[in-house]
């Protein structure tokens, strides 16, 4: 064989196995981040994490109790603004849609979907921390709830597109009305992969930490309202991490590892249930 | 017959019965329509109040704002160049080390990996685009900068020392490790995207190039990816969008200094960075209008790098092949 | 023209019937017929796919609409309950009656409750049994529990479906079979008792088996709605249909009781499709 055959072979099997390598190091890091949380969080998640407030620095035995229900304080919230927002309008795009203002409220939700986080947060500042002279979790809730919309409306949009025009012809031969079409058998058609689509969108914005540092602010004690600052599990951890407490930075890990967990649970959940639901609906696909 | 089935007849008040169904479509339409709308309401007062909010600044600066250099909130004088300058070098370092990792990822998932393990794989790298913000900035905090400062810089120092890039005190935290944590952050777009945008690629196309004599690399390097270039350089885009807007990890280990500086090893601060930290803390119309300024240059890059990396995108999936 | 004409339909299943029937002229009935269509053109944006078809359906029987692919038996079938609507760029041109009404006047879920639809393949929605049949009920305003679980039954009965699913009403209708399905679709249909029944090649998709127990069906069903049947299948034209309609091209070639279509074809074209030449 000559040398630039050689040459040629070696080359071949060398960067295959480079593309071998390059992926391996994509799905560690995965379990790098997974292990290297559960390692260093795992041994300070206690009880008194989940149910005590923060404690000043030196003082051990703090946690934040405050920092998960004000996350889900929030994100529930936001989920109550974001939802049905951007679920109707899916039904909009899908079901009522004219051509052309559809193709631009798609490109405007495309465009929502990809401003960064912290502009949102400045949005959100304007809009209800200024004129209300406080940090709030209402701000921060209206920040995430607005990140919601763009991704459940073209989540919704696509799982309603998904619906055979059959189904749609069926009902209306049956003497149905438009609406009561889509209510009670599009939407119902749809569920489970709009629900999954919610799902997913809320685990995204309940990691989010940009929005909330100058809408929710932060909170070392319970918040008595909406209308307060409130602590929040991304914030938390923030702030924790970047402090030169050894045992902040502990609570951080902590604190990571459950937001971690909980996001992935979602995620990995969401995807089950969407596989589910796709083979066991193989009979109308 | 039976009663239910008489009610199902037609009955004689047909006018006003039509007249209502009608209504409960078009309220049905209209309702949803308000809702579609509201994305548009949400953009157009976020442009709004991004000019509003920065008017001041604007004003004062005009576009000598983006040429200063000085970021001084106590002396009033707010210049954007740093900020510009180590957003750009941040994106541009994640580029260089991500794309040729995660192009040889897909390459490897799309082209040699079984399907089974391809899929597990891809859907374990899907999880990691989930993975929040602050949770990579941890980690860099506490694992990224430490190796940096005690290993990975001074050895970079010694080897490329020459070069000005490598030069200068290693503290951990600056440019380097901030493009590091963003390219581990944008890997798991450019892989998924461009794995289909290789899948895409019509098998006849790979088969011509083996059956002229190339090897498998060959054909990939010279014949596959060349044609899935467009979905490709999408889906970099789309990662340098979300680089630039990137907070959390970024601001945790770049170092939070406004200065301008060659090398990589020194302390920076980038567009959003500096929102997150100073936000709260701005005094002043101008501080803050300047602060609101900068999110309205960030909101302007990105939509234009986003509005880009769709075309592609696009495109691609439209003609699925290489010629535009 | 006898109105006596009746008398001659016999109550056994078609493939039991004694082959010979009386000639053309008896078979046609002297009532007005339920449905009409008069000078009707449907044009796909700028595309004309059926040019001026005027014929009659004639009450209590059962006419079949044949012809090649693409010839717009199935176009014309769909106008019939104005399901045509719901595809962009249609238009339509003339005039089709249900009791010397126009349907274009008349609000089309209330046209739709009179005229059903049965598809090509069955679509029946993403529920149990029980609820697939009573969607229709429910949609129009049936409320009570008794009521609904009563047109249930009696519709399964009329599509010869209740024997095998009255034990499990609350399954999922994609638990059964595509003929079973089919017949699903069939009862939902009947469930909002239509005075017209439109059904879009049903057996395309069924072996002979269930074909046949959806033939004899559509016998029984001929003493209480006016049936049309779109299907390329000339033979169970030949086995069920009283009145056949030829299409070729979007044009109305021939119409006439099926004795005559299949036995006597008055056009060359109708001749050659008959015996196969083309289609």
């Amino acid at each position: 064989m000559s040398l630039r055959n050689r040459w040629r072979k070696f080359l071949n099997v060398f960067m295959l196995a480079m593309t071998g390598v390059c992926a391996v190091a994509a799905v560690s890091i995965l379990f790098l981040i997974l292990g290297y949380l559960a390692w260093n969080g795992w041994r300070s998640l206690d009880w008194n994490f989940f149910t005590r407030l923060p404690k000043p620095p030196g003082e051990l035995g703090g946690g934040m109790a405050n920092a998960i229900v004000g996350s889900a304080q929030i994100v529930l919230l936001a989920t109550l603004i974001g939802a049905p927002v951007g679920f109707f309008g899916g039904v909009y795009l899908s079901e009522f849609g004219g051509r052309g203002f559809s193709f631009v409220v798609r490109y405007v939700a495309d465009l929502l979907n990809g401003v960064p986080s912290i502009v949102i947060g400045i949005l959100a500042w304007t809009v209800v921390v200024v004129p209300l002279h406080r940090f709030s979790a209402l701000a921060g809730a209206l920040a995430l709830g607005l990140m919601l919309i763009p991704i459940t409306m073209r989540q919704t949009e696509q799982f309603l597109r998904d619906v055979p025009q059959s189904m749609r012809e069926g009902a209306l031969a049956l003497g149905a009305s438009k609406w009561k079409m889509i209510a009670t058998v599009v939407v119902p058609a749809a569920m489970r992969g709009i629900a999954t689509g919610m799902i997913l969108g809320v685990a995204r914005i309940a990691g989010e930490t940009a929005p909330l540092l100058f809408t929710s602010l932060n909170n070392q004690f319970w918040s008595s309202g909406w209308n307060q600052p409130t602590a929040s599990l991304p914030v938390m951890i923030f702030s924790h991490a970047i402090a030169p407490y050894e045992d902040w930075h502990r609570q951080a890990w902590a604190a990571g590892l459950v937001l971690l967990l909980l996001v992935l649970l979602a995620n990995v959940a969401a995807r089950f249930i969407l596989s589910r639901g796709i083979s066991a609906q193989r009979g109308y696909l | 017959m039976v009663t239910a089935t008489q009610s199902l007849r037609p009955q004689a008040g047909a006018g006003a019965f039509w007249r209502r169904l009608v209504n409960g479509d078009e309220v049905a339409r209209l309702v949803t329509l308000a809702f579609a709308s509201t994305v548009l309401l949400i953009v157009a007062v976020l442009v709004f109040e991004l000019f509003r909010g920065s008017a001041v600044a604007r004003h004062r600066f005009g576009w000598a704002f983006f040429v200063t250099q000085n970021w001084d909130p106590v002396a009033e004088q707010f210049g954007a160049l740093p900020f510009i300058y180590g957003t750009v070098v941040t994106s541009a370092v994640a580029l260089l080390i991500a794309v040729p990792l995660s192009l040889g990822a897909a390459v490897f998932l799309a082209e040699l990996a079984p399907q089974r393990i391809s899929d597990a794989c891809t859907f374990l790298i899907e999880l990691l685009a989930a993975v929040p913000s602050v949770i990579y900035g941890l980690m860099a905090i506490f694992t990224l900068v430490p190796l940096l400062r005690d290993y990975v810089q001074p050895f970079l120092g010694k080897t490329l020392g020459f070069l000005p890039f490598f030069q200068g005190p290693s503290f951990g935290a600056g440019y380097l490790a901030a493009g590091l944590i963003l390219a581990v952050m944008i890997c798991p777009f450019i892989i998924s995207i461009s794995r289909e945008a290789l899948f895409g690629v019509p098998r006849e196309q790979r088969e011509a190039a083996l059956a002229l004599g190339a090897t498998q690399w060959e054909s990939t390097w010279q014949v596959v990816i060349p044609h899935a270039r467009l979905g490709i350089i999408g889906s970099v885009f789309l990662a340098l969008a979300r680089a630039l807007g990137e907070t959390m990890a970024v601001t945790m280990v770049i170092g939070n200094d406004p200065s301008i500086r060659a090398s990589l090893f020194a302390p920076g601060y980038t567009i959003a960075a500096v929102l997150a930290n100073e936000f709260t803390e701005a005094t002043g119309e101008l501080y803050l209008d300047s602060l609101v300024e900068l999110g309205l240059v960030l909101f302007l890059l990105t939509m234009v790098i986003n509005a880009l990396a769709q075309l592609l995108v696009v495109l691609t999936s439209r003609r699925g092949s290489a010629h535009p | 023209m006898s109105s006596s004409s009746d008398s001659e339909l016999t109550v056994g299943k078609p493939h039991e019937r004694p082959r010979s029937h009386a000639g053309a002229g008896v078979r046609l009935a002297a009532a007005p017929p339920k449905m009409r269509s008069v000078n009707l053109n449907f044009y796909y944006g700028a595309f004309q796919a059926l040019h001026d078809i005027s014929l009659d359906f004639h009450t209590n029987r059962i006419t079949a609409l044949i012809g090649p692919s693409g010839c717009g038996k199935s176009t014309f079938l769909r106008t019939l309950n104005r399901i045509h609507e719901t595809v962009r760029h249609t238009r339509v041109e003339g005039r089709i009656l249900l009791d010397s009404e126009d349907i274009f006047q008349v609000e089309t879920t209330t046209l739709r409750r009179r005229i059903g639809m049965v598809f090509q393949k069955s679509n029946p929605f993403p529920k149990s049994i029980a609820d697939n049949v009573a969607y229709g009920p429910r949609v129009n305003g049936v409320r009570r529990k008794t009521d609904v679980e009563e047109v249930v039954e009696r519709s399964l009965r009329r599509a010869a479906l209740w024997e095998e699913v009255k034990d499990k009403l609350r399954e999922s209708a994609y638990a059964l079979s595509g003929g079973q399905q089919q017949r699903l679709c069939i009862a939902r249909a009947l469930a909002v008792d239509p005075e017209v029944l439109l059904l879009d090649e049903p057996c395309s998709a069924l072996d002979p088996i269930a074909t046949a127990k959806i033939e004899d069906l559509l016998f029984d069903l001929k003493d209480q709605c006016t049936i049309v049947i779109v299907t390329h299948n000339m033979q169970q034209a030949a086995r069920v249909a009283d009145y056949t309609g030829f299409f070729l091209l979007g044009r109305l070639v021939e119409f006439n009781t099926t004795e005559v279509i299949f036995k006597t074809p008055a056009r060359k074209e109708t001749e050659d499709y008959i015996t196969g030449r083309f289609g």
